[in-house]
């Protein structure tokens, strides 16, 4: 290990088959236990980042390795919570099963061994989740599956958490709950979100990285309006930003409504 | 009920008592296999097998009575199309997943051309009528082995795998980053409804596999919370469909795999009737509990 980096990102580019380029010349370092948002405009190529990160896509030209290795050897080291929504809502399966494939593991029998289960039934316990467990994944609301979803990550025990629009569909006032169980888990690990709305930027995030096409790293006491503009090509988000500055305000829902509407 | 049962197991009517058995094996087999297809919404696979399979028996019927093959039967060239067919659509998914259905539909229709027109070419009387809808009082005690094979072909690797598999249904992406091979599993699953489609031929035909699949897994999930409850409720499921089928068909002369279907999809329409009531009164006490916060957030 170099360092304390545990993403390095050299010279990366990215196209699909159709030659269409979503990264272009991307450089990134990411130390232990920091925490960065991946914000950017939809299409800007943020969940293209987080599948390279995760090695479900290859890098048309560059290197990418995480924790010293390729993204592949270094899986079982991250933790992913999906958007909800990309999964069958209709399918039957209780939280506890969703929060156990965490320990699903490569190999002949495939069954869960009370180590397994006791580490499930911790994550649901700091998810605060532990009443839902009987309860199908389809009878919860949205703020409720993405908190099964962490749960689930978290019991991969990870080092680096990669979460994918986290506050998607969730009530403003449960946001700022969410925020807390980051800051929390970041003690002992290291988080990557992606997100389509600048809301998210908290104080508690140490950089946001922007994504559209290239890549640019800020840190998050250094943001401002213009950056913004810049990012998004508009300003849209400032109201965000207002949101930001105005520390007093920021725990009244009604400002943070705003701004995720906004 | 009482005079069908006497005749099931009475020495006079054997093929009854093999009809019997085999509806029993199978569904066993329709019940686990037909929650994967229901809940991983792969039908349109499953019936594009199904379709493919007459490319098979045909081709198994030329080369029996053509070329003299004797030892080659309808149902293993029934197999060996299902599981080509399966093992084509794997890397179709894999490698072209945007023109998956184009394939599916290709299959489906080359499979079933191919039988017709190797039927065309073979000399003497084949039943046509009964690959294709179905004759379960055809069957022979041979048959009852193959079933238990093709059975255990099945739920072997259904109870093995089972967490593997929820996992790849549940959350494909997430089942990969875990380190299992998805792709394999995947192709696991196909395989094993080739198989599923190969049994339910002899009892529904070729054309209402798809019914046999999916209706019973479907009522299942209107009434279970779980992966494997919902198996074993749709096994049960298929079991009364198949043998109240059989029943009626035999009672009133009518052929038995427009029959199972039928109950089958009858029980489906009420099922899908009840839980649509259920649900609106359900979410009627949930909204007039609920407080406005809920609604206007």
């Amino acid at each position: 290990m170099n360092d304390n980096i545990i993403i390095s990102i050299e010279n990366l580019s990215f196209a699909y088959e159709n030659g269409e380029t979503v990264l272009e010349d991307v450089n990134l370092t990411f130390r232990e236990l920091e925490s960065a948002c991946i914000v950017g405009p939809n299409g800007g190529g943020k969940s293209t980042l987080l599948y390279l990160l995760l090695g479900l896509l290859k890098p048309t030209n560059g290197k990418i390795t995480v924790f010293g290795k390729s993204p592949i050897e270094a899986r079982l080291k991250m933790g992913y919570m999906p958007q909800y929504i990309q999964l069958d809502q209709q399918f039957p399966i209780t939280v506890n099963e969703v929060v156990l494939m965490g320990r699903l593991k490569r190999g002949f029998w495939g069954r869960y061994s009370r180590e397994d289960k006791e580490i499930a039934a911790h994550s649901m316990d700091e998810m605060s989740v532990s009443h839902l467990k009987k309860r199908t994944f389809a009878e919860l609301s949205g703020g409720q599956r993405q908190r099964v979803l962490i749960a689930r990550a978290l019991t991969c025990r990870p080092d680096l958490l990669l979460l994918d629009e986290p506050t998607a569909n969730v009530d403003p006032g449960i946001q700022e709950q969410f925020y807390e169980t980051l800051y929390k888990l970041n003690k002992r690990m290291s988080i990557l979100t992606v997100s389509h709305d600048l809301g998210f930027v908290s104080e508690k995030i140490d950089s946001v990285v922007c994504v559209n096409r290239h890549v640019n790293v800020h840190p998050t006491n250094k943001l401002d309006g213009n950056m913004i503009r810049d990012i998004y090509g508009y300003d849209v988000n400032m109201i965000c930003h207002d949101y930001r500055c105005s520390e007093g305000s920021h725990t009244h829902g009604h400002t943070m409504e705003g701004c995720v509407h906004g | 009920m009482g005079e069908f049962m006497m005749n099931v197991f009475g020495a006079n009517i054997p093929f009854l008592r093999y009809a019997f058995i085999i509806g029993l094996l199978a569904s066993v087999a329709f019940g686990i296999m037909g929650t994967f297809v229901v809940t991983r919404r792969i039908t349109s696979i499953a019936g594009a097998i199904a379709h493919s399979v007459l490319g098979g028996i045909g081709a198994a019927l030329f080369l029996n009575l053509n070329i003299g093959l004797t030892w080659i039967k309808p149902v293993y060239g029934a197999i060996t199309a299902a599981l080509l067919s399966a093992f084509i659509i794997w890397l179709v998914s894999i490698y072209a997943k945007q023109r998956e259905d184009t394939v599916i539909g290709a299959i489906w229709a080359i499979g079933m051309a191919t039988g017709l027109l190797f039927l065309a070419r073979t000399p003497g009387y084949v039943n046509l009528h009964s690959y294709l809808f179905g004759n379960i009082l055809l069957v022979s005690r041979n048959d009852i082995f193959i079933t238990l094979i093709l059975d255990a072909l099945i739920i072997i690797p259904a109870v093995i795998f089972y967490n593997n598999i929820l996992g790849v249904c549940f959350d494909s992406r997430f089942a990969e980053l875990r380190g299992i091979k998805t792709k394999l599993i995947f192709l696991m699953l196909l395989a094993m409804t080739a198989l599923t489609v190969v049994l339910l031929v002899d009892i529904v035909g070729i054309i209402m596999v798809i019914a046999m699949l999916t209706l019973p897994a479907a009522v299942a999930g209107h009434f279970t919370r779980r992966l494997h409850s919902m198996m074993i409720v749709s096994v049960i499921l298929s079991l009364a469909f198949t043998s109240s089928g059989l029943v009626i068909s035999f009672r009133t002369d009518l052929p038995s795999g427009p029959t199972i279907v039928i109950i089958a999809g009858f029980c489906y329409i009420v099922a899908m009737i009840f839980s649509k009531l259920r649900a609106k009164f359900s979410s009627h006490a949930v909204s007039t509990a609920a407080d406005s916060k809920e609604e206007t957030g």
